[in-house]
């Protein structure tokens, strides 16, 4: 059994209610850090924790949080990013609906580390039932003197509100975010300044993950340092991995970073291998925007070395031949599924999601999800795969936020790894309409056991 | 008229408190999620009026944003409002069999209404549900690992409610 911070107790009958959560050890964090720790040791010990953000970025939040610009009275205010729209991405749900002290707990050392009276927590309107688990949870932890006025007679205030977003991806993007809290349409806004700086309502603001203000628990309860000796490298700590496609156990995950990928896919701890006893063809280890990869390249590195769960791993050989660890959404395709038509559905979401500011991510995205659906209903030639490849890459980097690039990189790394695909399904045209394409040669040599 | 009840009114003013002076904006989203549950599931023009009047901003600020949001309806939905996700990991799950099996039994495609104004089926995009695939959401909930058995269960659960209700 690998090493748990955040789902270890989420077996305990009734976690989900304050007087079982705090009898479990909950809320210890807060009485540590508030009654014995400055806002600065706080930042200090999640900065030697080497922890970085969970949602997709990977950027380190203890920098992070020293970033934020501290104007004389001028409100500074912490928001939680549980926007969670990303493809293949379920963990943060996961969190919220069967731990939701965690993540208050992280939230109220967090708001107290920033200087936060105000902290908001935006969710993805989908997730409707959610807000209901929180503000439940919110007001335990309320009724408890953990929040509100004058937590643990420390004199630090601090309110947490559910904000619910209403069906928009980029949304989770952190300064489409703001726009959205700020009862705006969700349209990214042009750097610097960066929310550190001007973020809600032109304030200091800082945006985290769920994931990456819950870890924040373990880091005081344990010490950075000690939280830092999990893993490997600069991949610190745990990391929650939401796996799905054809796996027979498809959930959410909590593994230190130091299990390889093969294990992670084949072991009945995790994934518990393909389903219907299939093999593998390939796999997005990080979420839809980030480059999908073929059996071969999964296991090993192009360097022939065993690839792991972690960040650095993960991303070995560049876009060429590796991918990122991103949000953690594992999205697994066995040998019968098609990867055209799998782009296709990406092409789609992010043509769905694109806001429509920037001219090459607005018809760009248009013009992908057009050309694969032609080439996967049969109808493409040769001359479109090379169009494809085109538009992808006169949209990426030239856009105002990274969704541009988050949809283009999928599409390129499908062409890249599975450019025979494309070219079958011209070459077949009736073919490819009536089965899936499941190539032989990208799918893992492993023998199935019927 | 339109005009929220009491209880809801009370609801948009805990809401309205929730930011600081002069940012009452801020409520809109929340706002238009609270008009949709007590106007039938969508958004009139008058509706979204009332909705600017409340947060005392323009028309036009309630529009943009209603028009932005996949959640908001712009039209007339049906009672009931099955939003099935057809997003790669649920399509690797078999979400295009669930979807046109619901289409043929309820007699609609994606995006109709059933002309006795009961269901609405819409396709959508990834719902944070891909591991528990394939699945929709039905008003406040999601409906997960759906099969056809589950998908016949739901409807006649949806016309029993609708029976019970009237
Ligand atoms: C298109 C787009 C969508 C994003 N969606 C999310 C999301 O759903 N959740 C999230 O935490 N971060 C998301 N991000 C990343 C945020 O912009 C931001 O980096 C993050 O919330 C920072 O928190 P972290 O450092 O704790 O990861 C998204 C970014 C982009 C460009
Ligand atoms: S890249 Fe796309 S989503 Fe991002 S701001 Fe530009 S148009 Fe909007
Ligand atoms: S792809 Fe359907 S819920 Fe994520």
């Amino acid at each position: 059994m690998g090493i748990k911070l955040l789902l270890d107790k989420a077996h305990v009958e009734g976690i989900r209610y304050f007087d079982v959560y705090r009898r479990e050890g909950g809320y210890r964090s807060v009485e540590k850090a508030l009654k014995t720790m400055s806002p600065e040791a706080i930042v200090e010990e999640v900065k030697k924790s080497g922890l970085r953000g969970r949602g997709g970025a990977g950027f380190p939040t203890g920098m992070k949080w020293s970033f934020i610009a501290k104007p004389e009275g001028v409100p500074r205010h912490l928001v939680c990013n549980a926007d969670e729209s990303e493809p293949g991405t379920f963990k943060d749900r996961y969190l919220m609906e069967f731990l939701p002290h965690v993540l208050i707990e992280g939230l109220i050392i967090s708001s107290f580390a920033l200087g936060s009276n105000a902290t908001y927590i935006y969710i993805r309107g989908e997730y409707a039932w959610i807000p209901d688990i929180l503000e439940q949870a919110i007001a335990e932890a309320k009724a408890n003197g953990f929040l509100g006025k004058n937590i643990l007679g420390t004199g630090f205030d601090c309110e947490i509100y559910v904000q619910r977003g209403a069906g928009a991806y980029i949304c989770g993007e952190e300064t489409a975010l703001i726009e959205s809290l700020e009862g705006k349409r969700g349209n990214p806004r042009i750097k610097p300044p960066f929310p550190a700086i001007q973020g809600l309502w032109m304030r200091p603001t800082v945006v985290n993950n769920v994931e990456t203000l819950a870890a924040v628990v373990p880091i005081i309860n344990m010490g950075g340092e000690e939280y830092a000796k999990i893993g490997v490298g600069k991949s610190t700590g745990t990391k929650l991995i939401s796996a799905c496609g054809n796996i027979n156990k498809p959930g959410v995950y909590e593994i230190d970073m130091t299990i390889s990928v093969e294990e992670f896919i084949y072991s009945e701890e995790y994934c518990g291998g393909i389903a219907n006893g299939k093999r593998l063809k390939a796999c997005i280890p990080g979420g839809s925007s980030v480059p999908i990869l073929p059996a071969n390249l999964l296991f090993k590195t192009a360097k022939g070395e065993t690839r792991y769960m972690n960040y650095e791993s993960l991303s070995d050989g560049g876009f060429a031949t590796g991918s990122m660890m991103g949000s953690g959404g594992f999205i697994v395709l066995d040998e019968d599924q098609c990867v055209v038509k799998h782009t296709y559905t990406l092409a789609r979401f992010y043509r769905h999601e694109s806001c429509g500011q920037c001219s090459p991510c607005r018809e760009g995205t248009g013009w992908m999800e057009k050309i694969l659906k032609k080439i996967d209903s049969g109808k493409g030639e040769m001359k479109d795969i090379d169009l494809l490849w085109d538009i992808q890459r006169r949209i990426e980097g030239n856009t105002i936020c990274p969704l541009g690039d988050a949809a283009a990189w999928p599409v390129a790394a499908a062409i890249r790894h599975f450019r025979d695909e494309f070219e079958w399904h011209v070459l077949n045209p009736e073919e490819s309409q009536k089965r899936n394409y499941g190539l032989a040669h990208y799918a893992d040599a492993r023998e199935v056991v019927a | 008229m339109i005009q929220f009840s009491e209880e809801r009114l009370t609801k948009v003013k805990e809401i309205m408190n929730r930011y600081p002076e002069g940012k009452q904006k801020s409520a809109l989203l929340p706002v238009l999620h609270i008009a949709q549950e007590e106007f039938g599931n969508w958004l009139d023009t008058p509706v979204m009026d009332y909705v600017a009047e409340l947060l005392s901003i323009e028309p036009i600020e309630v529009y943009e944003v209603a028009t932005f949001y996949s959640m908001y309806n712009l039209k007339p939905v049906g009672k009931y409002l099955f939003e099935v996700c057809q997003t790669g990991p649920c399509m690797l799950r078999g979400s295009d069999d669930i979807i046109t099996y619901i289409g043929e039994k309820l007699g609609i495609k994606p995006g109709e209404t059933t002309t006795d104004g009961m269901f609405t089926l819409k396709t959508v995009e990834c719902l944070g549900a891909c591991g528990y695939a394939p699945m929709m959401q039905l008003g406040k909930f999601f409906r997960e690992h759906l099969t056809k058995e589950k998908v016949d269960a739901i409807i006649d659960e949806c016309r029993q409610n609708a029976v019970k209700n009237n």
